[in-house]
């Protein structure tokens, strides 16, 4: 390895100590970690709770499943900021690869020191330069070669970024369903050895496990190797007292009586058979529009005036004001 | 305690989940990060270790309240058994007459009210209801099952019968009509209104989530009971029901077939990328910046030679090609099922339906997020029949080739569904086989077990020789394992 090798790697020194733990305990124990999280805002129940605790224990990844708008993506802002950690986040996409996930260098200024290189070098032909570089002035070039592959041209992504952060970190690799199988191998690859090796500088070993979400709205299956890394977590929709709560919390300003109630409709709702059932986060719409409205009580006109807040589809708004607003049934 | 958690493991494999090894020593290390005594904490920890697919989660945890039923949650009068070995044992043994309360019979140690008569239980479960308070819940559950369920010791009897004789005696609806009834009297009576649809919805709501507690806890104690009795293992046994992947397609029921439609959704993508694979190298990927200036460098940093990456996958083109008729008709409901679910994520799925005619139905798909809509339009809209409205798969085939034979190009696969019973018509095997010349694959799912394959008026045999692979599709499991054979 040459100088500027060693000298990118003193960043990340501790790394060749050996094998990274979790450090201690972030929380002290489910419960703790469940009151931590209503504090600042997440309504968790037992599951939730229990899992993300065995999480920071075992230092494994979490997988978390479960329909839309059930608090996966918040879940892990919550626990980084209920933990002191720094959130970084990954957003997956159909096509995302290393270059956006791990790391890429910086080729445009790769190729401006390049050519900075030749003109300081008295050299203004580039061809010239070339069958030099081949020639007689070839350790110049191995030189040069070794300066634009060096931390200054790096451009560090997600991944590689949590990998090598000293501050505790929450890694949240969300919507991990929408990438392809090669991009996701390598995720299982980073997250089960946390170390990174970049052929130019070397192995890149974290000091410290991050903790780590990744959220997947099923799609299509993950690999079993990578279910078998991580613990599972299915988020369902939550129950009455849980949503309730989560609608007093997140919504400024509504009465225990709107809340109660609007948690209670929602819940009726998902009884019947809709297209799509409403989300926490259409709860949330639907209880901040009553608010702003001025609604203290929902009515059966109320209801049925602010329902496409709550159902996306005319055929489920339909159905559900014949089944809740009309009598007789 | 590690050998419960094997035992426990065993089980789970028995019914179909996938442990693997890594995962049981995940659980083994989970358990010394949960308090033991909490049954729910245990359980979530076991939950995370060992299943990684929501589909899986109630196998698993009946598994796991038989299993791990003779602990109780902790209540008044609840004798605590003391750790985890001890329920191992027990649940090994057999202890007759356990917790056992025949009706009539007092004193069954767990103290209190086994004297108490109906009317006197009517009351409590009454005022169970009404307020919702999980103790006196629980209270009604046992004494309901003390009186009603009948249960007698080493009776071959599943928990279901005892179940459907306690509840019958309970008059559940009986007690919502009244508290109905007593809704709508206090409303009347305090502001003169009558009870909105709204709020009586809700309120019959409320009363209903509570009887739905009431019935699991009904549930739990007639398990608990039945362990004591005949120990979990036995119970595993007969209490097991196949995971969603197991279900038999033509024989499943509504519910099984709502389960597998879950299941079937991450399936179908995968099935749809592996048809398509193959096409992967073959055009240019977007340039390559890094892989150029890597190179560049033995030209003095002149990109003389571009790099260029691998392109994304490229869209599938996939003709499916299902029998929709009445010998196949829950393999149909299936069958559409998934094509909905190809369909959903690739544009290039065209799909066709037959049953002597045969019509292209892609359009009732596109857009289509409900699959029971395009399924009805389906049904209503598609023109599938020509003569008599029983499968004839050689006129099917030959009019298929006929109208879009043309688009079958050497990108498209095609998947044809169904069990070949053509009704003594003519094959027209040929057609298949000059498809087959054309296409990149051909490939047919057959719903019938293979042993029925070539009897009576089957013809697989005769449009196999024309396919790249016949496979036995009867559940998702052998679904998956055609999938995965694609590779
Ligand atoms: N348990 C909860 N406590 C507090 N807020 C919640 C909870 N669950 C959901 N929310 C709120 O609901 C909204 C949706 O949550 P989020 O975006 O995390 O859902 P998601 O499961 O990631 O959805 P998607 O699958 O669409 O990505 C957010 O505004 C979030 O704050
Ligand atoms: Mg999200």
């Amino acid at each position: 390895m040459s100088d500027t090798a060693e000298q990118g790697r003193t960043s990340w020194s501790n790394a060749d100590l050996g094998i990274p733990d979790s450090g201690p305990a972030r929380f002290e124990s489910a419960h703790e970690l469940r009151r931590g999280l209503a504090e600042i805002g997440y309504l968790a129940d037992d599951g939730i709770a229990g899992v993300v605790y065995l999480a920071d224990r075992l230092a494994k990844p979490v997988l978390v499943e479960g329909p839309a708008g059930t608090g996966k993506t918040q879940l892990a802002k919550s626990v980084a900021e209920l933990s002191n950690s720094r959130l970084i986040r990954l957003q997956c996409y159909e096509g995302l690869d290393e270059s956006k996930a791990l790391y890429e260098w910086n080729y445009r200024k790769q190729l401006l020191r390049i050519q900075a290189a030749q003109i300081s070098g008295g050299s203004d032909d580039g061809l010239r330069a070339a069958s030099a570089a081949q020639t007689k002035d070839g350790a110049a070039w191995k030189h040069l070669e070794e300066d634009i592959f060096s931390e200054d041209f790096l451009l560090t992504r997600p991944l590689l970024e949590a990998i090598r952060a000293d501050e505790p970190v929450v890694l949240l690799v969300d919507e991990v369903d929408r990438v392809e199988l090669e991009t996701e191998a390598l995720l299982l690859e980073v997250l089960s050895e946390y170390q990174v090796s970049i052929p130019e500088l070397g192995t890149v070993r974290a000091t410290r496990l991050p903790m780590v979400f990744l959220t997947s709205n099923n799609t299509r299956e993950l690999s079993e190797a990578l279910k078998r890394r991580c613990l599972y977590l299915h988020i369902d929709y939550p129950g009455l007292e849980r949503e309730r709560e989560i609608v007093r919390t997140r919504v400024p300003g509504i009465t225990d009586e709107l809340a109660d109630q609007v948690a209670r409709i929602v819940q009726s709702l998902r009884t019947i058979e809709l297209r799509k059932a409403p989300s926490v986060s259409e709860t949330l719409d639907w209880a901040r529009t009553l608010v702003l409205l001025g609604i203290e009580s929902i009515d059966a006109s109320g209801a049925r005036d602010t329902l496409h807040i709550l159902l996306k589809y005319q055929s489920d708004i339909e159905r559900a004001a014949k089944e809740l607003l009309s009598a007789g049934t | 305690m590690l050998d419960l958690l094997s035992g426990f493991v065993m089980e789970l494999r028995q019914s179909g989940l996938p442990v693997s090894l890594t995962e049981h020593l995940d659980a083994a290390d989970a358990m010394h990060h949960v308090n033991l005594d909490d049954r729910d904490e245990l359980k979530y920890a076991l939950g995370a270790t060992l299943v990684k697919s929501n589909s899986h989660w109630r196998a698993f945890e009946t598994a796991f309240e038989i299993y791990f039923a003779l602990r109780r949650d902790s209540g008044p009068g609840d004798t605590q058994i003391e750790n985890l070995e001890a329920w191992g044992e027990a649940g090994e043994k057999s202890f007759p007459g356990a917790g056992m309360g025949l009706p009539g019979q007092q004193g069954t140690g767990r103290g209190g009210g086994s004297g108490m008569t109906p009317q006197e239980l009517a009351e409590l479960l009454y005022q169970a209801i009404r307020s919702g308070n999980s103790g006196m819940l629980a209270m009604v559950a046992r004494h309901a099952v003390d009186r009603f369920s009948g249960m007698e010791p080493g009776r071959p009897v599943g928990g279901t019968y005892y179940f459907y004789r306690t509840l019958r005696n309970l008059d559940l609806e009986g007690v919502l009509q009244r508290l109905m009834e007593e809704a709508r009297h206090t409303a009347a009576s305090s502001d003169g209104d009558a009870l909105t649809a709204l709020e009586e919805r809700l309120m019959a709501d409320a009363y209903k989530s509570r009887l739905d507690d009431l019935r699991k806890s009904i549930e739990s104690e007639i398990r608990r009971r039945l362990v004591a009795d005949r120990g979990a293992e036995a119970l595993l046994r007969s209490v097991r029901t196949p995971l969603p992947e197991d279900i038999d397609v033509m024989h499943a029921t509504r519910d099984e077939l709502k389960a597998l439609q879950v299941a079937l959704h991450p399936l179908s993508r995968k099935l749809a990328v592996r048809l398509a694979r193959k096409r992967r190298h073959q055009r240019r990927g977007p340039l390559d910046f890094r892989a150029t200036v890597r190179r560049s460098l033995s030209t003095g940093g002149v990109p003389v030679e571009p790099k260029f990456r691998h392109p994304h996958p490229s869209k599938p083109e996939i003709f499916v090609v299902a029998d929709i008729s009445g010998s196949v008709a829950s393999f149909a409901r299936f069958t559409l099922l998934l094509v909905h679910a190809i369909s959903s994520q690739f544009s290039k799925v065209r799909s066709f339906v037959f049953v002597d005619g045969i019509d292209e139905v892609t359009r009732f798909f596109e857009g289509a997020d409900d699959p029971a809509d395009a399924v009805r339009r389906i049904n209503a809209e598609a023109d599938v029949v020509w003569v008599d409205g029983h499968s004839d798969y050689g006129h099917a085939l030959t009019v298929f080739n006929d109208r879009w034979g043309d688009e079958v190009t050497s990108k498209a696969s095609i998947l044809m569904l169904g069990d070949a019973r053509n009704n003594y018509h003519a094959s027209q095997a040929w057609v298949l086989a000059e498809l087959q010349a054309r296409a990149r694959h051909v490939y047919w799912l057959n719903p019938e077990p293979m042993a029925y394959w070539g009897s009576g008026d089957s013809i697989i045999d005769e449009y196999g020789v024309h396919c790249e692979a016949v496979v036995e599709c009867r559940t998702l499991r052998q679904l998956e394992r055609f999938v995965g054979d694609l590779e």
